[in-house]
């Protein structure tokens, strides 16, 4: 652990969230949470999705504005690249979470970021999802995460952080660990 | 209906070391056995096991190991017969073959009642163990017919097992042992592997446990844990009771065991298993480096260290249908049987809920759970200095009702 003159700020409000555990025992109810999306087909393979409410804390919560997500794919599928492929997004939501976990962890063990950049690449084979090879699987075949991070930490104190982000990420879970999916039509 | 000062429920070595403490305050008490004493290390333990722990660290009060081997780790029936001896050198009042079926409070005490007759008791302490039935996770029931489970509780030998691979599932003490047994008896076994204490046997030429020990990090107490609920959780270290052997998982890839991650799922007969075996290796890893700066910053000078984890390529899964695997080995824990407590101090998991081994109950004690006042609170030598709190703590109770009775008389 280090210690420095100035307070540590990653600004993250590590207190709130460990008021939130905190808060646990007493009410385990305002833990469970629901995440939404929509999806609507625009044109071809471009689709748009709009994220604007969920649950949580035992009532229904919205964000301070309805985002909206464009999904598509590139030229050279002959499609219009209208906006980023949703395993793209996979990628970017393993990204997003892992970094706010390693912002989170730094704040608790009192470790100052300077600068945090992680590289993701994830392999693919597209005999999967063309369906020309039944023995390929559709998604990834592997995903490497790298980190370049510049902070005030030993270099096995920065493997912690990272290690542990893994250890609490929502999108690591998700996508090492099968989860069930229900598709229906209504 | 006979009564009695203090009911305790369990003469395993935390029971017996609770009595011992109550006794040399002349606390009037009975200990209840469902079995013979040290029950579960007669009935529950498979041929080839021995304590994690050093001979010379198997020290309740009034005993501690006098034997030739100080160095050595003691075998399952040998840890029943020092029980047994030390049961009968403390004079402990034990009604063996006594099973509890139901605990309740009654007015300012408890009643407890027994396949043999029931008792009431000012005061209660549970020290029926945190290890008192296998923990097999719901999945088990998707298993293919056709495969045999066995938990480490009914294990007893490689020989017992129809032949074919194994598949051990946990990666703490119970399973790489039984990995390493299995493998060494020439089973193909993959092991699947999760969350894990990785811990050399020896570092710097002596015994982990003598380290931990000597710098005092089995003596750290539960309101210096930091996070409580983790370190409660912590899985058991990957030890095995060999002078000089290490069973990390490093050790069993050399061996030939096939490295998979967590068991996370069984789908249509195939084992799923979790990606993030790196990351648990990187966690294991880290970890002890993390313990053995603690023992260097102690001792001085700094020892030797081991190579990372070497994460093999591992299968995301297996088919179970396919005749490759026979054996389905659960090391997946344990986890304590009090169905019998009719006393509301649970929590929405089960498990009670206690301050250092207090409930919110008065009178009702719980001993010889993980971390329940000391790291140590797991190993026997964890029993004589929790006993002696909690018997402190409960003759304080015992005064405070003594104190109401004179005041209302």
């Amino acid at each position: 652990m280090t210690t420095t003159e100035t307070p540590v700020d990653n600004g993250v409000n590590v207190a709130a969230l460990l008021g939130v555990r905190d808060a646990l025992p007493g009410s385990p109810q305002i833990a469970q949470f629901q995440w939404r999306a929509t999806s609507s087909w625009v044109n071809g393979t471009h689709s748009r999705s709009d994220v604007e409410t969920f649950y949580g804390f035992g009532e229904e919560q919205e964000h301070h504005r309805r985002f909206s997500y464009d999904l598509d794919h590139p030229l050279q599928f002959a499609a219009q690249d209208n906006g980023v492929t949703p395993v793209e997004y996979v990628l970017v939501a393993l990204g997003g979470c892992l970094t706010a976990g390693v912002a989170a962890v730094a704040q608790q063990r009192s470790i100052q970021l300077r600068s945090v950049r992680a590289t993701l690449a994830a392999e693919m084979d597209l005999h999967g999802i063309l369906g020309a090879d039944p023995d390929v699987r559709n998604g990834f075949s592997g995903v490497t995460v790298s980190y370049q991070i510049d902070a005030d930490a030993t270099a096995e104190e920065i493997r912690a952080l990272v290690a542990q982000s893994q250890k609490r990420s929502a999108v690591y879970d998700i996508l090492t660990n099968p989860t069930s999916v229900t598709v229906g039509v209504s | 209906m006979p009564a009695t000062t203090t009911v305790i429920i369990g003469a395993g070595h935390c029971g017996l070391a609770m009595s011992h403490c109550l006794a040399a305050r002349s606390i009037d008490h009975v200990v209840l056995e469902r079995g013979d004493v040290a029950n579960s290390w007669r009935t529950q333990r498979w041929d080839s096991l021995r304590l994690l722990t050093p001979n010379w660290m198997t020290r309740l009060p009034g005993y501690t190991y006098r034997g030739a081997d100080p160095d050595g780790y003691l075998r399952a029936s040998q840890v029943a017969a020092m029980l047994e001896d030390y049961a009968g050198a403390s004079a402990a009042p034990v009604l063996t073959g006594t099973p509890v079926t139901s605990v309740r409070t009654a007015g300012a005490g408890y009643v407890v009642r027994t396949g043999q007759g029931t008792w009431r008791a000012a005061t209660v302490v549970l020290a029926s163990g945190a290890a008192t039935v296998p923990a097999v996770p719901a999945l088990a029931r998707l298993v293919p017919a056709g495969i045999t489970s066995v938990t480490p509780a009914g294990y007893r030998n490689p020989g017992e097992l129809p032949p074919g691979g194994v598949l051990v599932i946990g990666a703490s003490a119970s399973g790489i042992q039984l990995a390493d047994e299995l493998c060494r008896s020439g089973r193909p076994v993959t092991l699947a592997a999760g969350e894990h204490v990785r811990m050399p046997r020896t570092y710097r030429g002596r015994d982990i446990l003598w380290w931990m020990d000597a710098c005092g990090l089995l003596d750290q107490g539960y309101d210096e844990a930091g996070d409580l609920v983790r370190a409660r959780n912590v899985p058991s270290m990957q030890l095995v009771g060999s002078p000089g052997r290490t069973v990390d998982l490093n050790a069993l890839s050399s061996a030939g065991v096939r490295l998979a991650g967590r068991l996370a799922g069984i789908k249509d007969g195939v084992a799923q298993f979790s990606g993030s075996l790196p990351n648990v290796c990187a966690l294991a890893d880290l970890k002890l480096g993390r313990l053995l700066n603690t023992i260097d910053a102690w001792a001085g000078a700094s020892g030797e260290r081991f190579a990372p984890t070497t994460v093999p390529t591992a299968p995301l899964g297996l088919d179970l249908r396919s005749g490759e695997i026979s054996t389905i080995v659960w090391a997946t824990g344990y986890r304590p049987e009090l169905s019998w407590l009719d006393v509301p101090v649970f929590d929405r998991s089960g498990r009670v809920v206690h301050d250092g081994g207090v409930t919110a109950s008065p009178g009702l004690y719980l001993i010889g759970m993980p971390f329940l006042r000391r790291r140590k609170s797991s190993l026997i030598d964890g029993a004589a200095a929790d006993a002696a709190d909690l018997t402190m703590h409960l003759a304080g109770h015992l005064d405070a009702l003594a104190g109401r009775c004179e005041r209302s008389a």
